[in-house]
């Protein structure tokens, strides 16, 4: 039966130090809430998984919450470079990160697969595939018995505890999302426990014929974090915080300022409402 | 470099470039849209000459009109104006490994005279000095996508006599060495802040083909890390029309202030406490 907890309870219980997890979203629906509650936990040695680490990942690493990241693409879209994972791959600050890279379109594969509990994913292949060479463990390349057609194999992936954030959830513990869902489903799926922040809970959800529920026996744990997505966004709910996004390459460019950061925002405060807040009253010392 | 500028009269060498690629963009084709440069340039060919053009994101969002360039690859604007928003596998499967895609744009830290790219690393992979990107979806769509538009700023650190590390593949090293590892397509240009760059039609390698208002043979020649040759037709690039420039400069300038606009959610009173 699914445990309606409260954020800091479900991590407590449900994340540890050495687990395999993902906090997946495209662009949208990013679980920072819960992100940061991990970092406020302190949890260590960490394998992070994500198709694009962002800023929740940069601050996880900077936090030094990580060993090991499996990703395609580390970036702030449209903005630049994430400081603290450069760091920590440039110089290994606070220390050294285990790199498992590969390319979206074997990523998704990977997912899939983790999902439908196969050994691996199959996209077609293509000659000189550099990745292929400097992590040859997650790929490999395979004839096809029909066609013998060369095809690239990968690795399928299944994380200890996928965490995700989502529109609402009724009080059996049933998960709407719309919008872009990415690779949301194949994660939800892969994973051996499914813990998901929603904006809120609700008797009946909201949904029509082709939103996205994923039905309660599947999801271990809901907890109720409005805003919980903030700063990306909830499609229909609230908007992304582009300036926040364009304004993180100044906090994330320093050690001493990245630290500051996280110490006043999210390690002395209680919960992502206390975030929040804090956020809310540097912008009002601010304007 | 991904950000609109803003400016006064005069057109930085960025938003010519912007334009630039605009006008390689037409009606009718479904082109894969990448972030910064790309994006702006794919909106103003939307709003200026291609109302007809196929958008795609790869955040799975199919047919998007976004009125303003989306920050993120995955902004509402796409997801609230998309046609169809698939799953990123099916996206990456289903429409680009399926040679769905006419024309895909892709920026990288250095290319070479083949038209190869590097967003990985630069330096040892091991231990980089710059640790880039990576690669996201850019060696699927240089693979498989009918066609491919580089954009990239002209420094002789970026364009290189030899990459350090190979992420998505152009002409190999030319004379048919695509075609013979199994890849149709390619890059048709690569698009400069000085010049668009065309692939010689034998040696596949990248000559100068039109140069931006303003810049010299010398300037490019001292902005190229390899000892780049000039199409014999090279010409310069017709300027920017009154029409492109004000379409122009109202994307930028709407998209500045939507991306400045505060969030709701820390700039109001804080929400009660339910």
């Amino acid at each position: 039966m699914t445990a309606f907890l409260p954020l800091s309870a479900a991590i407590a219980e449900h994340v540890h130090d050495g687990d395999f997890l993902a906090l997946e979203g495209f662009a949208h629906l990013i679980p920072f809430a819960a992100g940061h509650e991990i970092i406020r936990q302190r949890r260590r040695e960490l394998t992070l998984l994500r198709l694009t680490p962002d800023i929740l990942y940069d601050q996880l690493v900077g936090c030094g919450c990580a060993r090991k990241l499996i990703f395609s693409w580390l970036g702030n879209p449209g903005v630049g470079s994430l400081y603290r994972l450069r760091d920590a791959i440039e110089h290994g600050f606070p220390h050294s990160l285990e790199l498992d890279e590969r390319s979206h379109a074997a990523m998704t594969v990977a997912y899939a697969a983790g999902a439908a509990r196969l050994p691996m994913g199959i996209c077609r292949g293509y000659a000189e595939n550099a990745l292929e060479r400097v992590n040859a463990k997650a790929h490999q390349r395979l004839d096809c018995p029909f066609t013998g057609e060369r095809l690239l194999a990968v690795e399928a992936l299944n994380p200890d505890v996928t965490i995700l954030h989502a529109h609402q959830a009724d009080r059996q513990g049933n998960i709407l999302m719309r919008g872009i869902l990415g690779v949301q489903r194949e994660i939800a799926l892969a994973a051996d426990k499914l813990i998901v922040t929603v904006e809120r809970v609700v008797d009946r959800l909201a949904r029509t014929a082709d939103d996205c529920v994923l039905p309660h026996w599947i999801v271990e744990a809901v907890c109720e974090v409005p805003h919980g997505a903030y700063p990306s966004y909830v499609f229909g709910e609230y908007a992304r915080d582009n300036d926040f996004y364009l304004k993180w390459s100044d906090i994330s460019k320093s050690r001493e300022a990245f630290q500051q950061w996280i110490d006043r925002h999210v390690l002395a405060t209680q919960d992502h409402r206390g975030f929040l807040d804090s956020l809310r009253s540097e912008l009002g010392t601010r304007a | 470099m991904n950000a609109p500028e803003p400016t006064g009269g005069e057109l930085t060498p960025t938003e010519m470039m912007t334009i630039a690629a605009a006008r390689l963009l037409v009606n009718y084709r479904v082109c894969f849209v990448g972030i910064g440069i790309p994006s702006q340039a794919a909106n103003l060919a939307k709003r200026h000459h291609a109302p007809k053009i196929t958008l795609i994101y790869e955040s799975g969002t199919i047919g998007v009109s976004p009125g303003v360039v989306p920050l993120s690859i995955g902004d509402e604007a796409l997801a609230s104006t998309a046609e169809s928003i698939v799953p990123m596998g099916e996206l990456f499967g289903c429409w680009l490994q399926a040679g769905r895609i006419d024309v895909g744009f892709l920026g990288a830290a250095q290319v070479d005279r083949f038209g190869n790219l590097n967003s990985t690393v630069i330096g040892d992979y091991a231990r980089p000095e710059v640790r880039l990107p990576g690669a996201g979806g850019a060696p699927d769509i240089a693979a498989f996508a009918k066609s491919t538009l580089v954009m990239i700023r002209h420094e002789k650190t970026k364009l290189v006599p030899e990459l350090e590390f190979t992420t998505s593949l152009g002409y190999l090293d030319g004379c048919g060495a695509r075609k013979r590892a199994g890849l149709s397509g390619g890059p048709q240009a690569i698009l400069t802040d000085l010049a668009i760059l065309r692939p010689e039609s034998q040696s596949q390698e990248f000559v100068v083909d039109q140069i931006y208002p303003g810049i010299t043979r010398e300037q490019i020649r001292d902005a190229t890390g390899w000892d780049v040759r000039f199409a014999e037709h090279c010409r310069e690039i017709e300027p920017p029309s009154p029409e492109e420039l004000q379409c122009w400069t109202r994307l930028r300038n709407e998209t500045i202030e939507a991306r400045q606009r505060p969030s709701a959610v820390i700039s109001g009173p804080p929400a009660e406490r339910r």
